[in-house]
């Protein structure tokens, strides 16, 4: 099996997730060459051969350009798989170029094996097993799903295909001001997710964070309804975070939160629904009402 | 404008969810039915375009069985002006592949100038629905959009990129797009209007009169994950419970003493 792994370049700097596309490619024993839109000067970690495309010429986020551009590698290196990952980058041009070449999309792949790709659906609650029905696939891999492979030092063959008109023009970044809290740093996290039913409630878990010298999280939906700024937002779109403990209250666990958390020493969820995805990763998982079960726990810890 | 926005009506993701007999699939009965969530952001955005651009008009379409006409009528209830049902009692069995060329064979001849969806179904989660749109009506395609301006000829969105950032990106027309969580936020329809939904159009359209492909992927089968390893699960008393948690806390963990 042959892949081509799509690697990313964001603000000039190779994205981690480039690397867990190597893992992946490891991992499976396939053999793999790269392609990448990044600075011509770009220091890649990686031991294989690597199209790469000026980001000077060819802008971080151009997708007809890039698209045509990864084409181009497609013919040069007739790959059975052409791999993603599942980023806001991987979403726009991965099915993108599986309509062009009409071949099968398979999106968040978390497992392979002989051929069969194992997605999530339903939010996490399920894992799916598909099979491609064409002889190529387009794949997009989930974040943390595979260990990143960073060694090596690729030959490097430079793409250029003359000017691309574009439909769709990068302006510019925005960086959204970091305001608040860093959760990066936090030993302990008490998150809170639409679970704990009202912005109200929040002030149980806020309560619970400051007994344990904690910060305080937040899936996305709590802070979509503005009951906690987003600097709170723990998951792939917010923090990606690693605390010793992280007690997940009212979260049920969708996968982009998963991502951002996963791999915190230790992982305690309360939820009153038992097969909430979040029992994936919890080392204790409580079946409870939080807003009951947190005071309570609070009130213990205060006085223990 | 001529604008289209697409939405799946999705199970309500609290409910108790079950897998069924063929194994390829939740049971669809005894579920709770709502839209999905990214598509009512898309909804909104597309009613807002229509009532800023004079002279616009609005269609929302669905595919699935009878049930999503409910989906359709929220959507009209919120300010679209037709419905198109596209009828499908095995939508759950089709691919995005096939679902994609069904609006597109529908879509072609109508010349949309703008089609809104969600970044993802809620249920499928596989945000791949919008692409292949755009690439088989070959038009621009911008997904996981957190803000949106129409200007003279074009869009101007904000993407959601990760780590807090967002790239701002000129969109020519037409063109799909794809909306993110939090764009906007999705209006409640009045009584008044979803009486006034009710006298609108809605037309159905066989499944079979727009889809002309093959899948391009096939499920082998649906099962839940299996929970963390060597995991403990407490239930029962709320105090007996926080007794056990702040035990095995201090044991396993340097962060409670």
């Amino acid at each position: 099996m042959k892949a081509l792994l799509i690697g990313e370049s964001k603000q000039g700097k190779i994205e981690d997730s480039t690397y867990e596309l190597v893992g992946f490619a490891k991992q499976f024993g396939m053999e793999s060459a790269m392609f990448i839109v990044a600075k011509s000067d770009s220091q890649i970690a990686y031991d294989g051969k690597v199209y790469l495309a000026d980001s000077d010429k060819y802008k971080e986020y151009n997708p007809d350009a890039h698209k045509k551009l990864i084409e181009e590698a497609i013919n040069k290196e007739n790959p059975d798989y052409i791999i993603f990952s599942h980023s806001s980058y991987g979403w726009d041009m991965a099915f993108r170029v599986a309509a062009d070449l009409k071949v099968a999309p398979i999106s968040e792949v978390v497992d392979y094996k002989d051929g069969t790709f194992v997605v999530p659906c339903c939010n996490s609650k399920f894992r799916r097993e598909v099979k491609p029905k064409t002889d190529k696939a387009v794949l997009t891999l989930q974040g943390g799903a595979f260990n990143p492979v960073i060694e090596g030092t690729p030959q490097v063959e430079t793409l250029d295909i003359g000017d691309v008109e574009p439909s769709v023009e990068f302006i510019d970044y925005e960086v959204q001001e970091k305001t608040g809290v860093d959760l990066t740093k936090a030993e302990v996290i008490v998150s809170v997710g639409r679970g704990v039913g009202k912005k109200e409630n929040i002030e149980f878990e806020k309560e619970l964070a400051e007994t344990l010298g904690g910060e305080l999280g937040a899936s996305r939906p709590v802070v979509d309804a503005e009951w906690l700024d987003q600097s709170h937002q723990v998951g792939t779109t917010g923090q990606t975070v690693a605390p010793k403990l992280y007690i997940a209250c009212g979260i049920s666990g969708a996968i982009q939160h998963l991502a951002g958390m996963k791999k915190s020493g230790f992982v305690v969820a309360i939820n009153k629904d038992k097969d909430a995805p979040i029992g994936e990763v919890a080392d204790v998982f409580v079946v409870a009402d939080v807003n009951e079960f947190v005071p309570i726990l609070t009130k213990k810890l205060k006085s223990a | 404008m001529k604008i289209l926005v697409c939405v799946k009506q999705v199970p309500d993701m609290e409910s108790k969810f079950k897998i069924d007999s063929s194994s390829k699939w939740y049971d669809q009965s005894d579920l709770v039915y709502k839209i999905n969530e990214y598509d009512e952001y898309a909804a909104e955005e597309a009613v807002r375009l229509k009532e800023k651009v004079s002279g616009s008009e609005l269609t929302v379409l669905s595919i699935g069985p009878e049930r999503v006409k409910d989906a359709i009528r929220k959507v009209l209830a919120m300010g679209a002006d037709k419905g198109i049902h596209i009828l499908d009692n095995e939508e759950h069995l089709k691919d995005p592949f096939q679902k994609a060329s069904a609006i597109a064979e529908y879509a072609k001849s109508e010349n949309f100038d703008i089609i809104f969806t969600g970044l993802q179904s809620q249920d499928r989660g596989s945000a791949q629905l919008a692409p292949l749109l755009a690439g088989m009506l070959n038009y621009s395609f911008v997904s996981t959009v957190v803000a949106f301006e129409n200007k003279e000829g074009y869009v101007e969105v904000a993407r959601e990129l990760e780590g807090g950032l967002r790239a701002k990106v000129k969109v020519k027309l037409p063109a799909v797009v794809a909306c993110q969580l939090g764009l906007n936020t999705p209006r409640y329809p009045t009584l008044p209007n979803i009486m006034k939904a009710k006298r609108k159009e809605l037309k159905t359209v066989n499944i079979e009169e727009l889809l002309k492909v093959e899948p391009l992927i096939e499920t082998e089968k649906v099962y839940f994950p299996e929970r963390k390893a060597g995991g403990i699960v407490l239930e029962g008393k709320a105090d007996e419970m926080a007794d056990e948690l702040i035990k095995i806390l201090k044991e396993k963990t340097q962060v409670v003493k």
